[in-house]
């Protein structure tokens, strides 16, 4: 009979699974919104992997994020910061034997140091939404902006910044700015300089060069992101498409 | 349990209010400790006096006070306990440590000042600790600007005495911290009215150097493989060490102690073997602050040293006992005390010198440093702990938290993140 590995990691935004064979290869994705009640996202998760055929007498369960606990099925929980570093040298460790991680996550930023494969140091911020996925969420809502139209429009904007450390108060920063006629590319710009330069500040405590960067989290699939960041650090900063299933396939890495 | 409400309302407490707090902390005591397992039989002591917290000891320092004797309550290790016991005065500590009074306290200080002097003025100004209202006399001190300030607020409503607290340590700095603990010594004959001799001052040299001597057993005890005792258990010893009676301290922590021997000889553990030893580090822990250390070790891990004010620093470094003069005792106190090292000394460099010898001595895996939200000098010195223990390979963990459980599960996961990755 064939062994499957699950990792399941619940995060504030939005719930990844990821189905690993033994040899580790990905064989399913699954990725839902996590609602107001983790529990129930589990419940959901569970139909549909029982669906697909996988179940607890065929799998090893992991949970992670910060909703793991709420994962009934799982056969143990890890924290977010090993998966997603163990996810992150999935994905892009390779050769390289010293990985920096930037995991702009919903409502945290990790920065993760692996050696070797193992998480050697990590910050976290998780004391304000400023430098999070939340800051970009509430700004590209101000300015009735979908993420990558954000994107997008910063890519042609400049010279233009916020100063306020604290989502509130940047929010209100952009909507006066809004009102003085800004150009929105620039406005756009100044949103995301904004939080590149927090994380930038953030990743630079444990930045070494001759560090792979990389990107994680659901950030990763915007182009502009990692090579903004790539631009504050001066090095070259990676993502891939399944960035944001790095804490799920971390996850699944530690069911084996 | 004897009802205490009486000599509650005596003491002029606000009792409705602190009904509430007493209906919540057997809850808080029987999660964070009763629920271990293999406890010392020893900590049957700290487990009666921390059920009855503000009835036991408070009732004691009562009865104490109708004899005549003061009692004199204090914020900062840096205070000489010496020459109040020389002079019969009883030492209590009154540092809260609970959320439970911070409000109070919010009420006349910024909500930016750190949670430890929010609970402190929070429990005398709302009239919800025994402690604070027995107390005869409050004893401050210089050390840092939060609470200088507060004392001056305190001040209004109790008798108050501020010790000048040198902020370096230089040879001249020893010389006057000596000057000022005679001064103080005045104050408290005064008070007293008891007479500060050399025969006095030795003999409460001595009860002291005992009381340090038998906690430092302890914490010998934990540098052991096999650990014979919980961070949390080590931690209530300690805290209620700042209430307690000197003496009795001494001879309830060296039975502990002796017990603790015995289970390291007969290798009795009280975690699996290969469980990380984790040595905490920063501000102090006041009673009944247990989160850090619940959190820690609820997550796989074992505290086995607190580099601490309710840790090492309260223990470490005798004072000389062989004095001839009053003069002589004032410049051993001295010395002794001002090899204490806090962050409102500039610099503090021997607290990295501490960590890293700890660390040795205790046999420890991983550091975590962490202050109380809004202390600044804990805060800042974390720049160059971390960076220091990590020129030294020793790993480390900086976080910062306060008296509330809204952080609960972020530390959680940060703290469960840093023992996976020792574990590793
Ligand atoms: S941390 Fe400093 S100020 Fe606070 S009790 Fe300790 S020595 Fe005193
Ligand atoms: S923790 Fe810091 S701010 Fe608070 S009383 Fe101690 S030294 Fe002052």
């Amino acid at each position: 009979m064939n062994k499957y590995f699950i990792g399941i990691d619940i995060g504030s935004t939005s719930a990844k699974t990821v189905v690993l064979d033994e040899n580790k290869n990905i064989i399913e994705r699954i990725l839902l919104p996590t609602g107001w009640s983790s529990k129930e996202t589990s419940e959901i998760i569970l139909r549909k992997l029982n669906d697909l055929n996988f179940n607890v007498g065929n799998s090893t369960i992991v949970a992670t994020g910060y909703g793991r606990v709420s994962v009934f099925f799982a056969n143990k929980a890890v924290t977010e910061i090993t998966c997603h570093g163990k996810g992150a040298d999935y994905l892009f460790g390779g050769e390289a034997a010293d990985l920096l991680v930037i995991d702009i996550g919903g409502q945290d930023t990790k920065i993760i140091q692996i050696k070797d494969g193992n998480v050697v140091d990590f910050l976290m911020n998780d004391k304000c939404s400023a430098g999070t996925g939340r800051f970009l969420e509430v700004m590209s809502n101000a300015l009735n902006l979908k993420m990558d139209e954000l994107c997008d429009m910063a890519a042609k904007g400049s010279d233009t910044h916020i100063s306020s450390l604290c989502t509130v108060f940047a929010e209100s920063e952009v909507i006066s700015l809004i009102g003085r006629g800004e150009k929105r590319e620039n406005i756009a710009f100044a949103i995301v300089d904004s939080i590149i330069k927090k994380v930038c500040q953030q990743a630079q405590k444990l930045y070494r060069p001759g560090m792979k960067v990389c990107l994680t989290g659901g950030l990763s699939e915007f182009k502009y992101i990692s090579d903004s960041l790539g631009k504050e650090l001066k090095t070259n900063v990676e993502a891939k498409e399944d960035g944001r299933y790095a804490g799920a396939i971390g996850a699944a890495l530690m069911a084996m | 349990m004897a009802d205490r409400h009486e000599m509650w309302k005596s003491l002029g407490m606000n009792i409705e209010q602190h009904d509430v707090l007493c209906s919540v902390l057997p809850g808080a005591v029987g999660d964070v400790f009763m629920s271990q397992k293999n406890r010392p039989k020893g900590m049957d002591f700290w487990d009666m006096v921390v059920a009855d917290v503000h009835g036991i000891r408070p009732a004691e320092l009562i009865e104490e006070q109708k004899k005549g004797r003061k009692v004199f309550g204090t914020f900062c290790v840096y205070v000489p306990d010496e020459v109040i016991i020389a002079c019969n005065g009883i030492v209590t500590g009154l540092c809260g440590g609970s959320q439970f009074w911070v409000p109070d306290g919010e009420a006349v200080l910024p909500k930016n000042t750190c949670p430890l002097i929010k609970a402190s003025v929070g429990a005398r100004l709302g009239k919800t600790c025994p402690f604070f209202r027995i107390a005869d006399m409050y004893v401050g001190e210089t050390t840092c600007d939060g609470k200088k300030k507060a004392y001056e607020i305190l001040g209004e409503d109790v008798p108050m005495y501020v010790m000048d607290v040198p902020q370096m340590k230089r040879p001249e700095d020893i010389e006057r911290w000596s000057h000022e603990i005679a001064m103080f010594a005045k104050k408290v004959e005064e008070f007293t009215g008891v007479k500060l001799t050399v025969e006095n001052l030795k003999k409460s040299i001595h009860i002291v150097n005992e009381k340090r001597k038998a906690l430092g057993r302890v914490y010998n005890a934990r540098k052991n493989k096999t650990l014979p005792i919980s961070g949390r258990d080590s931690l209530l010893m300690m805290q209620i060490s700042f209430f307690d009676d000197p003496e009795r301290c001494a001879t309830m922590c060296n039975k502990l102690a002796d017990e603790l021997d015995q289970r390291v000889k007969d290798g009795v553990s009280v975690v699996d073997a290969g469980t990380k030893r984790i040595l905490v580090t920063g501000t102090p822990l006041a009673i009944p602050n247990w989160k850090l250390h619940n959190i820690i070790e609820t997550t796989g891990a074992a505290v086995v040293c607190e580099e601490m004010c309710t840790g090492t620093r309260y223990f470490e470094n005798l004072v000389d006992e062989n004095i001839s003069s009053l003069e002589d005792g004032f410049k051993a106190l001295a010395n002794r005390y001002m090899k204490t090292n806090c962050a409102c000394f500039t610099p503090n460099t021997g607290r990295i010198d501490d960590i890293k010898r700890m660390v040795k001595e205790y046999n420890v895996d991983g550091v975590i440093d962490c202050n109380l939200k809004f202390c600044c000098l804990y805060d800042t010195e974390k720049f160059s702990v971390g960076r220091a223990l990590k020129e030294a390979g020793i790993p480390v963990l900086q976080i910062e938290t306060d008296y509330t459980d809204t952080d609960a599960e972020q530390l959680r996961t940060r703290i469960g993140a840093f023992v996976e990755m020792l574990n590793k």
